[in-house]
């Protein structure tokens, strides 16, 4: 028998065996897969841009000894008490319940070591944030866990969270194996359900009922604490319109690279745009109310690096906040715990079944066993180094595109690699003036 | 009795004085007069004191009160006494939707009738209804007790977690994992008491309510529930 040449095995490139995998596990199990984190397929990203550094027709600052400031102002529309951060890159709301208590104290040392906030999440406010955090934005979410006003007036601002990144339109699901005494305490829930949040919050429907909202949060709270409206990243002009003219004091905008304690995979990969695309809709809708810089517009969802901070605020961004990247700053899914991710079924760096409790690292669980394992003094140490080199980054950027202030970086400073992100963010091809859907040729 | 006159005094006035009135006072009575419908009327108060709104209220009149009684001689706006901490809320008239939503304790006295999504969310606190309440009512309510006079609308309790439902009149349909249940004897204690402080005693009698509550299916994800999702 000849022995001719083989065709070898070949994969579609629709039911690859990443989707075979899927179709199985969802035939077996009959439900839909839940996860943490945000999403992991590629999108249009600050990767695609660069920055256009001085050389003669713009003039650099000089390295470490010209001032590049990098201080933020929040609130400054309504509050009588605005916040004051010395970066402009916040913490994002995470809650007691998807971390441990021990992961909060240590995002809040970091956070006010840098001189910044943190933000708590969907289970009310813990002692070990407020305790640990300077700086506290407190969550006002549809499931209102935990909520009570005399943790709106302990705050430093109020965030009412209409949507989320990892999942515009879509409401929680914590597994019941995360719902601890402590937890099912702090929710009224029975210990061991599966605990479902609402997406819409309860008492209000609308634009117009989010401004009366709003006015009785003023007024509970004196009128003291800015009022931020989060969003998340799906129609970022109506949306930051809309904030605005219910009164927000600043608009949060999520992008869809941003993550979640838990929800469907089909949500996080599906729904909501990129990030990039979301900050020039947002920067118009401002502009055009002629609010950009009276309403700060704060952006996260997927920011990793000084470069990505420089970017945002380039498109006109006041601050960014991270929430993904301060967990890893803390130690999750790191390679010292392969062994055990390995046993999960996953590896150090993919690790994204949060939902499960069985972090081994001990950050997104209520196991206490698991939970003490992370130290939270060296937990905020890290995020406090890691907080200070994005900002040194930042700032590194700035100064070579002239700028003596980050909030300076403008739109400009940039230059694209691809078409998508020249069209997303609004800024030219890089060698040619060309924005596609804006400018000819 | 402090009388407030909200027309010429403005909202800002009335609440910053009633936020004033840290734990102890003797400054126990006070009135609101010539409300019109003002929003945040009361919100936020945190003192043991009485307050008589004579008229009816905008949004969130009384917004998570604590321990004061706040009486409203009218009708009450959506979202009265949301998120009430502690307290006593009692409505003359009618309330809006959303009347005691995600409450977590006190009680709050509806004498009319209430709209949809009454006690939505609840999370303690207790509720009676003189009259009906409307549709999708007690949606995800968590724990608390509701008392219903009159009649239910739609899709009751629907998704409800550990809420009690009593309602003495008809329910035009209960909603997703809401079922009846037994009466037993602590319900009915319960109910008289709640009949009794909700100023309704003598106008119906325990053994005329039914139960509702969660069947729990729901609790865990089931994929054989999944339309009920």
């Amino acid at each position: 028998m000849t022995d001719f040449p083989r065709t070898p095995p070949r994969y579609s490139a629709t039911f690859t065996p990443a989707v075979n995998a899927e179709i199985r596990r969802a035939a077996a199990t009959g439900i839909y897969d839940i996860r943490g984190g945000g999403t992991k397929r590629h999108l249009p990203h600050f990767d695609d841009l660069l920055f256009l550094g001085a050389s003669i027709s713009r003039y650099p600052l000089e390295g470490y000894r010209e001032k590049c400031a990098t201080d933020v102002w929040l609130g400054t529309r309504f509050a009588s008490k605005p916040i004051h951060l010395e970066i402009p890159i916040t913490i994002a709301g995470m809650s007691f319940g998807a971390l441990s208590g021990p992961a909060k104290e240590a995002l809040g040392r970091g956070a006010t070591a840098a001189g910044t906030s943190t933000t708590t999440g969907d289970g009310g406010m813990t002692e070990e944030e407020r305790g640990h955090s300077k700086t506290l934005v407190y969550q006002y979410l549809p499931s209102r866990y935990g909520m009570n006003p005399d943790d709106l007036r302990r705050a430093d601002a109020i965030e009412i969270v209409v949507g989320q990144g990892a999942k515009p339109g879509g409401g929680g699901m914590l597994l019941g194996q995360k719902i601890s005494d402590r937890v099912a305490n702090m929710r009224n829930l029975p210990k061991g359900i599966d605990q479902r949040s609402a997406c819409r919050h309860p008492d209000w429907t609308g634009p117009d009922d989010l401004e009366i909202k709003i006015l009785e949060l003023r007024e509970i709270t004196n009128w003291e604490k800015p009022i931020y409206i989060k969003v998340g990243g799906a129609r970022p002009y109506y949306d930051t319109a809309l904030a605005v003219k219910a009164g927000a004091d600043v608009v949060v905008l999520d992008g869809m690279q941003g993550g979640t304690a838990a929800t469907q995979d089909v949500f996080i990969e599906h729904v909501g745009m990129p990030i990039l695309a979301c900050i020039p809709q947002a920067v118009k809708a401002l502009q055009d109310l002629g609010m950009h810089r009276k309403v700060q517009l704060i952006v996260s969802g997927g920011i990793r690096s000084g470069a990505d901070v420089a970017k945002a605020m380039a498109l006109g961004a006041d601050a960014v906040s991270i929430g993904t990247a301060a967990l890893i700053a803390l130690g999750d899914n790191d390679p010292k715990w392969e062994a055990e991710y390995q046993a999960l079924g996953t590896t150090a760096d993919a690790y994204d079944d949060w939902h499960e409790g069985k972090d081994p690292a001990g950050i997104t669980t209520q196991d206490p066993e698991l939970a003490a394992r992370f130290d939270p003094v060296l937990g905020g140490r890290r995020l406090k180094n890691y907080l200070k080199v994005m900002t040194l980054e930042a700032q590194t950027i700035a100064r070579a595109c002239g700028k003596n202030h980050l909030h300076n970086l403008e739109p400009e400073d940039l230059c694209a690699l691809t078409i998508e992100a020249a069209a997303m963010a609004g800024v030219p091809i890089a060698g040619t003036n060309w924005i596609p859907g804006r400018t000819g040729f | 009795m402090q009388t407030y006159d909200l027309g010429a005094q403005g909202l800002r006035t009335l609440n910053s004085s009633l936020h004033a009135l840290k734990g102890q006072t003797n400054m126990t009575a006070w009135e609101v007069i010539n409300p019109k419908g003002a929003h945040a009327i009361a919100a936020g108060v945190d003192a043991p004191v009485e307050i008589t709104v004579r008229g009816s209220t905008g949004y969130y009149c009384a917004g998570m009160n604590k321990q004061a009684t706040i009486r409203i001689k009218g009708s009450a706006g959506p979202g009265v006494a949301e998120n009430m901490m502690s307290g006593t809320v009692i409505i003359d008239g009618d309330a809006s939707q959303y009347a005691g939503a995600t409450g977590r304790g006190g009680l709050l006295v509806i004498k009319g009738n209430a709209s949809s999504r009454c006690g939505i969310s609840m999370k303690g606190i207790d509720i009676v209804v003189h009259g009906n309440i409307g549709h999708m009512s007690c949606f995800m309510a968590q724990s608390g007790n509701v008392v219903v006079l009159g009649n239910a609308g739609e899709a009751l309790g629907d998704s409800l977690y550990e809420a009690r439902i009593f309602v003495r009149g008809s329910v035009k349909s209960l909603g997703a994992d809401c079922i009846e249940k037994e009466m037993r004897d602590e319900h009915y204690a319960m109910v008289e008491e709640l009949l009794r402080r909700g100023e309704a005693e003598g106008k119906a009698k325990p053994e005329e309510f039914r139960r509702y509550g969660s069947a729990r299916k729901l609790y865990t994800f089931n994929i054989d529930n999944a339309a009920s999702y």
